[in-house]
C-alpha cells in the first residue's frame, strides 16, 4: 500500500510539480530534416553533427539544458509544413532549424517566422526569395542563397581561362537555379545545356553522346545525392573523364563519396565549407565526428552545427533568457560565434557573408575518399538578393 | 540509335516481368519495381561475397526467383480474385514494406555496383565514336531474354498452360493442371526478370531504396503501348518508348532551335521530351485501344 502511495506521489508530482518547472529551465531546439526514405542519409549526417555540437557544449547553451527534438518531414512540403506546427505550436520550441530542401523550408516558412513568431535557422535550403522579398527578421541562415555556389564556380572557371562550357541539371527548380548561378558569372561561351528529367532520370547517354561530339572545355554539372554517383558513372563508362574535365556543386560531397569512389579522383567543385579548412574549431569538429562514425562530415553537418553554435552564442550573451525576442535577434546578428568556416557574418538579408573555396577530391593517407581546398574562389561573397530585401 | 536500342531492352526486361504478371495472370502489381530494387541489393551483396560480378548476378537470379515465390504465396495468391483497386492497395503496401526493408537491411545510404573489370572499357563502334561495352553487354542480355521468352511463351508446354490460363483458369484447374502451382512459378518468374533488369541496371545507375518506384510507370506505359499480355508488344514497345526518349533529348532542342529562340527552345524541350512518350502512349489507343498487339479489349 505505501509503495502505491509513494508511486502515485511520484506520478503526481512529475506530472504537477516538476514538469513545468523543468520546462521553464530547458532550451527546446526543433530540427527538421529527412529521417526517412533514400534521402535520410543526409538527415542522419545531420543529427550527428547536432548530436556533436550538443556534446561540445556540454549539453547547455546560457548556463541551461537544451533538448533537440527531431522531426521528419519526408522529404514532403506538406509533411514538413504540419512538423513546424507542431514543433512551433505543441513544443514550443525556442528555434527551429534544419530544413535541406528548398520547397520543404517555402511551404513551412510562413507557419513558423510569421503565425509562430518563432526564430528559424536555417541550415541548408537558400531559396533566392527568403533571400529577397521574403526575407523576415525571423530568419537566419548558416548556409548560403542556392545561387552563390555555382556563380563561384563560374568565377574559378574564368580564373582559370575555361573558355567553353556544357551545363548539365535536373529539370526542376534548383536545377535551374544552379544553371543560372554558373551562367551568371561565367564570361565564355555557354556551347550547350541539357535538363535532365528528375528525379527518374536513369540515363544520360544522349547527353554524354553530345557532349562528346561538341569538345568543351569543361562541363558543369549539378546532380545531388544518388543521381551523382549515376552521373560519375556514366561519365567514366563514356569515355569522356580524362579528356573533358568536370566542374560540379552538390554532387560530390562526403555522403555521396563512399559509393563514387575512385571514379570522383581528381573532380572539382566548389563549397563554402570544406574539411579541411585550418581553423581549430573546425579541426576539433572534423576529428571528433571522424573518431565517432568513421566517416568524414559533409557539408549539410557543418552547417547544422554551426547553425547550434549560433544558437549557443545568442543564449551564452542573454545568459539563458530567451524571453526578449527582440535581444535574440539582435544576439543572434552579431553572429558571435566560432564558425567551422572562420570567417562568417550576416547581411542585412542574415544570410551569410563568406568565403567560397575550390575543392578537389583526393585520397587521404589512410585511402578514404575526400575533399581538399586548392582555391579560394571568391571572398566574401555576398548573395545577388539581398538588396531586394526590405530590411536594412 | 544505339542508346535507344539499350534503353529499351533495359526497360524490357523490366516490362517483360510485368507482362507476365499484369498482362498473362491479370495481376496490378506495383511492386514489381520493389523486386527490381530487391534484385540489385540482393547482387550488391552477392557480387561482394563472391567477388564476382558474373557469380554474384548468377546467384541474384535465383534469390530474386524465390523472393518472388514467397512473395506470390503470402501476398499476391489472395489478390488474384479481387479487383484491381485491391491489388492496387495491397502491392503498393508492399512497396512500402520493401523500402522499408531495404532500409533496415542495408541502409539509408545507397550502394554502388562497379562494371565488371572486363566490360570497363569502351567499343569504338564507327571512326571517332565510342560506346561502353557494358551497355553493349546489357543489349545482348536483353536480345537474349527476348528470344528465351518467346521460346518459352510460344513454343513450349509450360507456355502453352500459361496462356490457357491467362485465358480460362478454370478450364485449365478442371484439366487437372496444378494452376495454383503454375502462376507461382510464373510470378517467380516475373520476379527474376525484375531483379535482372534490376541488377544489370545497377552499373549505370545506382541501388537505392525506391530505384523501382521511378521507372515502373514507363514499365507500365510499355506495356499498355505494347498491348496487355503481349511479350511481342512488351518488346516492340519497349524499343519504341527507348528511342522515342533518346531521340527527344539528343534531338528535339535542336529541332525547336530551327524555329523558336535558343533560349525558349532550351526550356520548351526537356519539358516536352519527358511527355513523348505518354503523348505516344495516347495516340496508340485512340488508333488502338488494345495497344499495338493486344488482343483482349
Amino acid at each position: 500500500m505505501t509503495r502505491i502511495l509513494f508511486g502515485i506521489a511520484t506520478i503526481a508530482a512529475l506530472a504537477f510539480g516538476l514538469q513545468p518547472a523543468m520546462a521553464q529551465q530547458t532550451i527546446k531546439i526543433g530540427f527538421i530534416s529527412t529521417f526517412s526514405g533514400p534521402q535520410a542519409v543526409i538527415g542522419e549526417d545531420m543529427r550527428r553533427s547536432v548530436e556533436l555540437a550538443k556534446e561540445h557544449l556540454g549539453g547547455k547553451m546560457g548556463g541551461k539544458p537544451f533538448e533537440i527534438i527531431y522531426e521528419d518531414d519526408q522529404f514532403k512540403p506538406d509533411v514538413g509544413k504540419a512538423r513546424s506546427e507542431k514543433l512551433v505550436q505543441q513544443d514550443k520550441v525556442n528555434f527551429v532549424s534544419g530544413y535541406i530542401w528548398s520547397n520543404v523550408l517555402l511551404a513551412s516558412l510562413k507557419t513558423v517566422v510569421e503565425e509562430g513568431d518563432t526564430i528559424l535557422i536555417g541550415a541548408n535550403a537558400g531559396p533566392s526569395q527568403i533571400a529577397g522579398d521574403l526575407c523576415n527578421k525571423n530568419f537566419f541562415s548558416t548556409s548560403w542563397q542556392n545561387d552563390q555556389t555555382p556563380m563561384a564556380m563560374g568565377e574559378y572557371l574564368n580564373q582559370k581561362g575555361v573558355k567553353s562550357l556544357y551545363v548539365m541539371a535536373p529539370n526542376y527548380a534548383a536545377g535551374k537555379d544552379m544553371a543560372a548561378g554558373v551562367k551568371r558569372t561565367f564570361k565564355g561561351k555557354i556551347v550547350g545545356e541539357d535538363y535532365t528529367k528528375w528525379p527518374d532520370g536513369l540515363d544520360f547517354s544522349a547527353e554524354l553522346a553530345k557532349i562528346g561530339a561538341v569538345k568543351p572545355d569543361g562541363i558543369f554539372i549539378f546532380y545531388p545525392g544518388a543521381h551523382g554517383v549515376q552521373f560519375l558513372k556514366q561519365y567514366a563508362q563514356s569515355g569522356l573523364k580524362g579528356k573533358i574535365p568536370l566542374y560540379q556543386v552538390f554532387s560530390i560531397d562526403a555522403i555521396t563519396l563512399p559509393q563514387q569512389g575512385e571514379l570522383a579522383l581528381g573532380t572539382l567543385g566548389a563549397q563554402e565549407w570544406v574539411n579541411d579548412l585550418p581553423n581549430e574549431q573546425n579541426k576539433r569538429y572534423v576529428a571528433d565526428f571522424k573518431a565517432k562514425h568513421k566517416v568524414y562530415p559533409s557539408f549539410y553537418g557543418a552547417q547544422s552545427y554551426d547553425a547550434i553554435m549560433l544558437m549557443a552564442s545568442a543564449a551564452d550573451a542573454l545568459k539563458g533568457d530567451l524571453s526578449d525576442k527582440n535581444k535574440v535577434r539582435a544576439e543572434l546578428k552579431k553572429a558571435n560565434f566560432k564558425s567551422l568556416r572562420g570567417g562568417f557574418k550576416f547581411n542585412t538579408n542574415q544570410f551569410p557573408i563568406q568565403n567560397f573555396y575550390i575543392q578537389e577530391t583526393v585520397k587521404d593517407a589512410e585511402g578514404m575518399m575526400t575533399v581538399k581546398t586548392i582555391a579560394t574562389a571568391v571572398k566574401d561573397g555576398k548573395d545577388s538578393f539581398y538588396e531586394k530585401c526590405p530590411m536594412k | 540509335m544505339l542508346n535507344g536500342l539499350q534503353l529499351g531492352l533495359l526497360m524490357f526486361l523490366l516490362a517483360a516481368g510485368l507482362t507476365l504478371t499484369f498482362g498473362i495472370m491479370d495481376l496490378v502489381n506495383l511492386a514489381h519495381g520493389s523486386l527490381y530494387m530487391m534484385g540489385a541489393y540482393f547482387a550488391w551483396t552477392l557480387i561482394g561475397w563472391t567477388d564476382s560480378f558474373v557469380l554474384g548476378a548468377l546467384l541474384a537470379l535465383p534469390a530474386a526467383f524465390l523472393l518472388g515465390i514467397v512473395v506470390e504465396m503470402v501476398v499476391a495468391r489472395r489478390l488474384y480474385a479481387r479487383d484491381h483497386l485491391d491489388q492496387v492497395l495491397a502491392t503498393f503496401g508492399l512497396i512500402l514494406f520493401f523500402n522499408e526493408l531495404v532500409r533496415a537491411v542495408w541502409g539509408p545510404a545507397g550502394q554502388s555496383i562497379a562494371v565488371p573489370p572486363f566490360l570497363a572499357h569502351t567499343i569504338e563502334i564507327m571512326p571517332g565514336m565510342l560506346y561502353p561495352a557494358y551497355r553493349f553487354a546489357l543489349i545482348v542480355v536483353g536480345a537474349a531474354v527476348a528470344i528465351i521468352l518467346a521460346w518459352l511463351v510460344a513454343r513450349t508446354r509450360v507456355g502453352m498452360l500459361i496462356r490457357a490460363g491467362a485465358s480460362n483458369r478454370r478450364m485449365i484447374a478442371a484439366l487437372g493442371i496444378n494452376i495454383e502451382l503454375l502462376f507461382t512459378l510464373v510470378f517467380g518468374l516475373g520476379a527474376a526478370f525484375a531483379g535482372l533488369a534490376g541488377l544489370m541496371a545497377a552499373p549505370i545507375s545506382s541501388v537505392k531504396i525506391g530505384m523501382g518506384d521511378d521507372i515502373l510507370i514507363l514499365a507500365f506505359v510499355i506495356i499498355v503501348i505494347g498491348g496487355i499480355g503481349s511479350i511481342k508488344g512488351a518488346f516492340v514497345a519497349a524499343l519504341v518508348v527507348g528511342q522515342i526518349d533518346i531521340v527527344g533529348r539528343a534531338f528535339l532542342p535542336d529541332l525547336l532551335k530551327t524555329f523558336l529562340s535558343a533560349n525558349a527552345a532550351s526550356t520548351a524541350a526537356p519539358a516536352i521530351s519527358q511527355v513523348l512518350v505518354y503523348i505516344v502512349m495516347a495516340g496508340v489507343l485512340v488508333w488502338r485501344p488494345t495497344g499495338l498487339f493486344g488482343q483482349r479489349s
